[in-house]
């Protein structure tokens, strides 16, 4: 056990099995059954946070957290919706137009804290609050029309796995390469651990934020897309709604990444948003009211910080 | 204090333009309407200045004062009689709960951006577990009193500020600011860090209390009251040239920072801003004055005469 908890990851999985088995034995319990098609749906419901908490990982992994992603999400799936205009060959257009202006918030956000020096927490609340301020003003509800063919990104499967399970483990593959296997990924870390050693290094850390913020509202772009594709067009509220922002940071967290900076990754964090939505899934079989869900999910992510905590701790002193 | 001057010429700038759009700002009676409006905030950004300059965030206190208000109009359900036993219920709920972030922040050593994160959820989870999904029952004429007057409120918001600034100047308020300035020097000088971080998290939950007695006598019982409020206390304590990051900043200028932002809003409601727009307005000067903040630190450092 104290082997399994010295590591976050392996302890975020340990976890995840548990809960997956105790959750089959009270749904069983209750006289449901947990089939397959739960654990796919499972995978389904998480591809959206799934690729927006790959994307915060980046970002917290750099020493800096981004606030703005709920309402960039929204901002995406409306421009993506209404780019397409419900025509197929207008798909190519609208998730490069999409995925730019993701590139382009991710930008801000970045030079902002390095070149302004504004804490993140406040230089992303900021720029939420102004994409919050544009979408308010140019849209009062859902806009735009996805055609079908888009649409099968968000419901399509390929054999059991639906189509945006591949696309979140595409996603978490591509950022751990990054983070593990490039040297841009060791100067994240670098820079998360202790900016100053890092700099006095060598390392261009301003780039290394900068780059990390792009990447992290990169992914906030596709979970929009994603989002649009399952909704058949775009809303205002479709990131603020499912709580992207805050979430996105908890499930990072609850996967063991620290959230000064420089320790964890992206297994970790899969585990996180794989666990959150066993409890989501097995809650809902148990038809549980939904507030006590959020309940269970506060104290869930404040004991297992406080369990790394613990762990951490002990080693420092 | 020095870094505490741009926030009042800031203000006092808003303040004259939105005099000079609407005369009446200038009468009592408009200019009380424009504190009682403030109180909430100006107290809720003293709350959480503590925890600020300590080093922490407290992220609960907005589902906290949706919790105060929630359980105020369910318990009193219109009884006046129930008036001041609630009242004393609400603080004694807004002390417990800044205890816990307190205590699970650091004999946890949780991170307080999860503490309070975790706290979030499970109060706005927990109260509407109890009340069935929205807000049940009302609050009593003598419950609302303090809000909807004036004089209650300003009275309130003179006492908290009194408090606040008393409490800075006394001994907990320099170990405060100490603790959160260099953690490892303030333990290593005696002070006890943990205990006066408790103390942060607990006047902060207080704070809430009063915000929430206040808004629910001023904007009445709906789920969505404490929404965001505590991004906005954040914004203004920040505004007020408080570092995130513990150890810089003086409260009176966090409390300014809540009048700025409600003066902002405030004008740009009389320049006929739509409130759509107000928010991108609002994050641009955000981020524009901690920019502004940030810049301005280097040559300050340079000064010998800065302490």
């Amino acid at each position: 056990m104290i082997a399994l908890v010295a590591n976050p990851t392996r302890a975020v999985y340990a976890a995840l099995i548990a809960t997956l088995a105790i959750g089959w034995a009270l749904v069983a319990f209750d006289g449901g059954t947990f089939t397959l098609n739960d654990l796919v749906g499972i995978q389904q419901r998480s591809a959206a946070l799934g690729i927006v908490a790959v994307g915060q990982t980046l970002a917290i992994l750099a020493g800096s957290l981004d606030l703005s992603v709920a309402y960039l999400i929204s901002l995406v799936s409306l421009i993506a919706a209404e780019t397409m205009a419900g025509q197929t060959s207008n798909i190519l257009t609208a998730v490069v137009v999409a995925l730019g202006v993701s590139a382009l918030v991710g930008l801000v956000n970045g030079v902002v804290i390095t070149k302004l020096k504004v804490h993140a927490f406040i230089a992303t609340l900021g720029v939420a609050l102004v994409i919050r301020g544009v979408l308010d003003h140019l849209y009062d509800g859902p806009a735009g029309r996805v055609p079908v063919d888009f649409q099968q990104l968000g419901y399509a499967r390929i054999g059991p796995i639906p189509v945006a399970a591949i696309l979140w483990a595409a996603v978490a593959v591509g950022v751990w390469f990054l983070l593990r296997r490039t040297r841009f990924g060791h100067r994240v870390y670098a820079v998360g651990g202790d900016v100053e050693v890092a700099r006095l290094s060598g390392v261009r850390t301003d780039r290394v934020v900068i780059a990390a913020h792009v990447l992290c509202s990169l992914c906030a772009g596709v979970a929009g897309l994603l989002l649009a594709s399952r909704l058949g067009a775009g809303a205002p509220t479709v990131g603020t709604d499912g709580g992207y922002d805050l979430e996105s940071i908890a499930a990072v967290v609850l996967g063991g990444t620290a959230l000064a900076g420089g320790r964890g990754g992206v297994a970790g964090t899969v585990g996180g948003v794989l666990l959150l939505a066993v409890l989501d899934s097995v809650f809902n079989q148990l038809e549980v009211n939904s507030f006590f869900k959020d309940v269970v999910r506060g104290v869930v992510i404040v004991v297992a910080v406080a369990v790394y905590a613990r762990r951490t701790g002990r080693r420092a002193s | 204090m020095k870094r505490a001057i741009p926030i009042f010429v800031v203000l006092a700038g808003l303040l004259v333009a939105i005099a000079v759009a609407n005369p009446f700002f200038l009468e009592p009676a408009g200019f009380l309407a424009f504190l009682k409006r403030v109180a909430p905030l100006a107290i809720l950004a003293a709350g959480q200045y503590f925890v600020i300059v300590s080093g922490e965030f407290d992220l609960s206190v907005g589902s906290l004062v949706t919790v105060e208000v929630v359980v105020a109009a369910r318990l009193i359900d219109g009884d006046e009689a129930m008036t001041w036993p609630v009242l004393i219920l609400l603080v004694v709920i807004g002390l417990l709960v800044g205890l816990v972030n307190g205590l699970v922040t650091t004999k946890l050593r949780v991170p307080s951006f999860i503490t309070t994160l975790g706290a979030m959820l499970i109060l706005s989870g927990a109260v509407f577990l109890w009340t069935g999904g929205a807000p049940r029952g009302a609050l009593s004429q003598g419950f609302r009193v303090f809000g909807r007057e004036g004089v209650w409120a300003v009275a309130i918001l003179v006492v908290v500020v009194i408090a606040a600034v008393l409490l800075m100047r006394a001994d907990f308020g320099r170990t405060l600011v100490a603790a959160g300035d260099n953690e490892k020097a303030a333990r290593l000088s005696g002070v006890r860090v943990d205990r006066v971080r408790v103390f942060a998290f607990v006047l902060s939950g207080l704070s809430a209390a009063v915000a929430g007695i206040l808004l629910g006598g001023f904007a009445g019982v709906s789920a969505q009251v404490g929404q965001s409020l505590e991004f906005q206390a954040i914004t203004a304590v920040v505004l007020g040239g408080v570092v995130l990051g513990g150890g810089r900043g003086h409260v009176v200028a966090a409390i300014a920072g809540a009048f700025t932002l409600e003066a902002l809003f405030t004008l740009l409601n009389l320049h006929g801003i739509s409130g759509a727009l107000e928010y991108a307005v609002q994050g641009v000067i955000i981020i524009a004055a901690v920019a502004v903040g940030g810049l301005r630190l280097p040559s300050l450092r340079l000064s010998p005469s800065k302490v």
